[in-house]
């Protein structure tokens, strides 16, 4: 086990590594002159020099990487080239109200997914198993931004009615319940009929192993059956979806910060993009991925964990 | 013969699949006798295994008995609610199944396992359970069984596996237990030692057994008596001396003339022809006749009952009634019956 | 000499392949998910290839003294913002929506099979290699990655497809390598080579034919991702550019106006659910008819 830890552990580095050089290369990749893009066309040739100056573009490619590299270790991701602040400012604060967005939605997304998938396997090949399916079909197929107009649409009228709720939350976005529960509704629903499709099918496999059969001979009742010995096995594969999912909130984050003008990194990097802030771009879409990769080893790792027993079997 | 203890009759199974209804079991009789052990054999897809789940009530979702009678101690199990019948499994009648491997719960340590039978049927605490737990261990022959009792399923063999499903089966003294082919997936050796382990637990505790096999060595080795089944059907039902000693089906006869035997003054293995029908196409008549040496018009035509000689033994098979057709002696695997005794 | 004839008569009959397509089709057949969904894509293809010939309006007309109108008899989905009619312009976006989906598609697949297939296929530090590069593409979570590559590409239909294609790459990379490792360790591989067959041929005679149904199945559901990747790319701005009648980008013009006329938003975006659900639909059915031990 701590050699396959050792064994994960080791291969985040190259993906780590990977990560950034592509995240480097964004800059370079702009076809043209990346500075003249950033001054904006006609902008004086003197802007332009002094842009390509300030980003260490005249520098050989290797060392503009290494120097890169050398400020993301020490937490240095460059400086914004609209506000000149330093990037890591300007993520800072955001990176939280993200983070939070995207554990609120995983709650959801987990709580609402695991009870409809779970009805939906006990009751299979039912009118209820067949409805929740539906549902799930069209959560999974709706784009989350359009779920998110449409709520601002049919909610947004009308009075606040939990205000109090915001307060409680460190990072403190949104004022009123609706900015914090339409949000995380819309992140997450697609992510609970993912969650939802993936543990029924992973309960009515379970169902069909011998094990749940010795139970049942046992003279145990069904409940217990279902809930002691299914469930626990069917959970199993759904915590590798459940780290997807939380990454992929991360991802999706964009839009629905956008729709709902919640100042997180996903604004941020639309905004950045739009303004041509490539530096912020960069920082924000690191940060979101280095994140993402080390979600994805802590659930690697916990998943082997739970599955020890059943992998050598 | 022994009291009864549980009584199947003309026992009918249908699965329910996209090709049409699947007659699995369709007309099993036999009975076990208290404290002794039968044998119930036939090849893969005879129907074997669906009646011992039949029995008790363990069937996939798209199965259902569609008739006949289970009669446990003159009740019948099969007019129980399922909370009655709750009651009874792993507690009066218990099963192992054929997969040690994949029988046991991967994500519950083997005590636990062990003592939520107890809990459940004997209303035992955790603590008191999980100590019985170590004495069933114990009983089946593991060794070292207070650090066996807090392991996984993965930690063990193939064979220990057995023995714990074993315990788990008689944690509450089951007056039978069902063996559902309980060392086709083990070595050899270990086949023996389970085999031997499961004989004598039933004598010292005294339950019958119900042995599902399709290797006949067992059977002459442990069982008392013998229901052979064929397509779904029992075709011969006998104690297990008269089944190896004079045979009546002409399966049974090919059954055995196709095994070496050291003891018999066997020329030759005679192969029996054909192949097992489809349970969607059925053969009409005897389900025997397309592969029976001897069959007549009548056999194509009509299905025989199972024919009791009067002794309890009992054969489908026309060539024992009356209504036999053909000649006195008859020919069949190179074996010549007399028609009527 | 009747039963050479028998024989050769049968063999001629009997081909492999066929039965197993024969097989496919009818499991196909009989699925009802698969067929509803294929049902309506087809129904979708035949729009976008014959709805703007029916409709004889301009997509990009715009009529200011109607605009934002409500669905009506002269205009089944009402007008926009221009007063463009939305019916015309939806007919048109379908094959935007279709062109997208199909050939970002088209291409992660093509590069994520070749990857795949070389990868399981030489083993080794090549396979090392690749499937990294596949691990460094997947570590961005999402819609990031499609969006990075835009923001730098700068915004438009190609640079979108392109984008999402890369985007699809990883998945059909690591299904086909999975298959390809399991064939190759397949004994009659060696025997192959020993016979001096060339690596081309072993991948495209034996290697290729086992990786199509799980390709078929993964490029149909992926074609739902896209069409969604790039409804959210257009809608940000950063996909197909206005006057483009493109789903996501109407629904994004549509997004001012909601309140007061909420079919601008309401329209495109059934439009994008029906045919997403269409294809994850026909993708579920085509995975149960083309994998029968998943059926159980």
């Amino acid at each position: 086990m701590t050699k396959y830890i050792i064994r994960r552990l080791l291969q985040t580095i190259p993906v780590l590594i990977g990560v950034s050089i592509l995240v480097f290369s964004l800059m370079h990749l702009i076809p043209g002159d990346p500075a003249q893009i950033i001054a904006g066309e006609g902008a004086p040739e003197k802007t332009v020099e002094q842009i390509r100056e300030r980003l260490g573009l005249n520098d050989p490619i290797h060392k503009q990487y290494l120097n890169y590299m050398g400020g993301v270790v020490q937490g240095d991701l460059g400086n914004s080239v609209r506000s000149g602040r330093p990037v890591v400012d300007e993520i800072k604060t955001r990176f939280w109200v993200t983070l939070e967005l995207a554990t609120y939605a995983t709650i959801l997304a987990v709580f609402i997914g695991l009870m409809a998938g779970i009805i939906s396997a006990v009751r299979h090949y039912t009118f209820t198993d067949t409805a929740i399916m539906i549902v799930a079909l069209f959560g999974l197929s709706m784009p989350n931004f359009w779920l998110g107009l449409l709520l601002i649409d049919w909610f947004a009228v009308g009075g606040d009615w939990l205000p109090a709720w915001a307060k409680l939350r460190p990072s403190g976005w949104g004022d009123s319940w609706r900015q914090v529960i339409l949000p995380v509704i819309t992140l997450g629903t697609g992510g609970a009929a993912i969650i939802a499709r993936m543990t029924r099918s992973s309960m009515l496999e379970v169902i069909s192993q011998d094990y749940i059969r010795t139970a049942r001979a046992k003279g145990l009742s069904d409940r217990v059956v279902t809930y002691r010995h299914a469930l626990k096995n069917a959970l199993i594969p759904v915590v590798t979806v459940v780290g997807l999912e939380f990454g992929g909130f991360l991802g999706g984050a964009v839009l629905t910060e956008t729709i709902f003008a919640i100042n997180g990194m996903g604004r941020l990097t639309v905004q950045a993009i739009n303004t041509r802030d490539f530096p912020i771009v960069q920082g924000a879409v690191l940060v979101i991925s280095v994140l993402f990769v080390f979600v994805n080893l802590i659930v690697d790792i916990s998943y082997k964990l739970l599955n020890k027993r059943i992998d050598l079997g | 013969m022994a009291e009864t203890i549980l009584d199947v009759r003309d026992l009918r199974t249908s699965f329910y699949t996209d090709e049409g209804e699947v007659k699995a079991v369709d007309g099993v009789s036999f009975s076990v006798p208290k404290g002794k052990t039968i044998g119930i054999v036939g090849e893969s897809g005879s129907g074997k295994s669906i009646t011992s789940l039949s029995i008790l009530r363990l069937l996939a979702s798209n199965g259902k008995v569609v008739g006949g009678e289970v009669r446990f101690k003159g009740d019948n199990l099969l007019a129980y609610s399922e909370k009655k019948m709750r009651g009874l499994r792993g507690n009066k009648i218990s099963m192992i199944f054929q997969e040690p491997m994949t029988s046991l719960n991967p994500v519950f340590t083997v005590g636990q396992q062990i003592s939520e039978t107890l809990i459940e049927h004997q209303g035992m605490s955790k603590k008191a359970a999980m100590a019985k737990s170590v004495d069933l261990l114990k009983l089946v022959g593991i060794p070292s069984p207070e650090k066996r009792v807090k392991q996984y399923p993965y930690e063990l063999s193939g064979g220990m596996r057995q023995r714990v499903m074993i315990a788990i089966a008689l944690a509450c003294n089951p007056e039978i237990l069902i063996a559902d082919e309980p060392t086709t997936a083990l070595d050899v050796t270990i086949q023996a030692q389970i085999l031997g382990l499961i004989r004598d637990l039933q004598q010292r505790m005294g339950m019958s057994v119900v042995l599902i096999t399709h290797d006949l060595g067992v059977v002459a080795e442990t069982c008392d008596y013998v229901a052979v089944m064929y397509a779904g059907q029992v075709v011969e039902y006998s104690d297990v001396r008269t089944l190896f000693r004079k045979p009546r089906h002409p399966y049974t006869i090919g059954l055995l003339k196709s095994l070496p035997r050291p003891d018999a003054d066997q020329e030759k293995l005679v192969p029996i022809h054909g192949t097992v029908p489809s349970p969607l196409h059925m053969p009409v008549g005897c389900r025997f006749n397309p592969r029976c040496p001897a069959a007549t018009d009548l056999c194509r035509e009509q299905l025989p009952d199972l024919f009791d000689d009067g002794e309890g033994n009992q054969v489908r098979c026309w060539i024992y009634n009356e209504q036999w057709p053909g000649e006195k002696e008859v020919d069949v695997f190179g074996e010549e019956r007399i028609a009527r005794r | 000499m009747t039963q050479q004839a028998a024989a050769a008569g049968s063999a001629k009959r009997y081909n492999p392949r066929l039965e197993l397509y024969k097989g496919i089709w009818k499991r196909l057949r009989k699925n009802k998910s698969a067929v509803i969904g294929g049902g309506i894509v087809i129904f979708f293809i035949l729009l976008a290839i014959f709805g703007p010939m029916l409709t004889g309006v301009d997509p990009n007309a715009t009529d200011i003294t109607n605009k934002n109108q409500p669905p009506s008899a002269d205009h089944w989905f009402g007008t926009d913002n221009y007063g463009r009619d939305m019916f015309t312009r939806i007919i048109y976006g379908t094959k935007l929506t279709l062109i997208v989906g199909f050939l970002s598609v088209f291409i992660g697949g093509a590069v994520g099979v070749v990857f795949g297939i070389v990868s399981g296929y030489y083993g080794g530090w090549v396979d090392a290699v690749i499937m990294r590069i596949m691990d460094v593409l997947l570590a961005f979570p999402g819609i990031l990655l499609a969006l990075a590559i835009v923001s730098v590409l700068g915004g438009s239909l190609t640079n979108m497809i392109i984008a999402i294609g890369i985007f699809s790459v990883p998945a059909f990379a690591r299904i086909v390598r999975g298959s390809a490792l399991s064939v190759r360790k397949l004994e009659y591989i060696d025997a192959m080579k020993a016979l001096g067959a060339s690596d081309i041929r072993i991948i495209f005679k034996h290697i290729l034919p086992n990786v199509t149904s799980p390709i078929i199945v993964q490029a149909t559901l992926r074609i739902a991702t896209a069409v969604l990747t790039a409804s959210g790319l257009s809608f940000l701005g950063l996909g197909a550019q206005p006057p483009a009648p493109e789903w996501g980008a109407m629904l994004s013009a549509g997004r001012t106006y909601m309140h007061d006329a909420p079919h601008m938003v309401l329209i495109p975006g059934i439009m994008i659910v029906i045919v997403v659900l269409a294809f994850n639909i026909f993708g579920d059915g085509l995975r149960d008819a083309l994998d029968p031990k998943m059926n159980k």
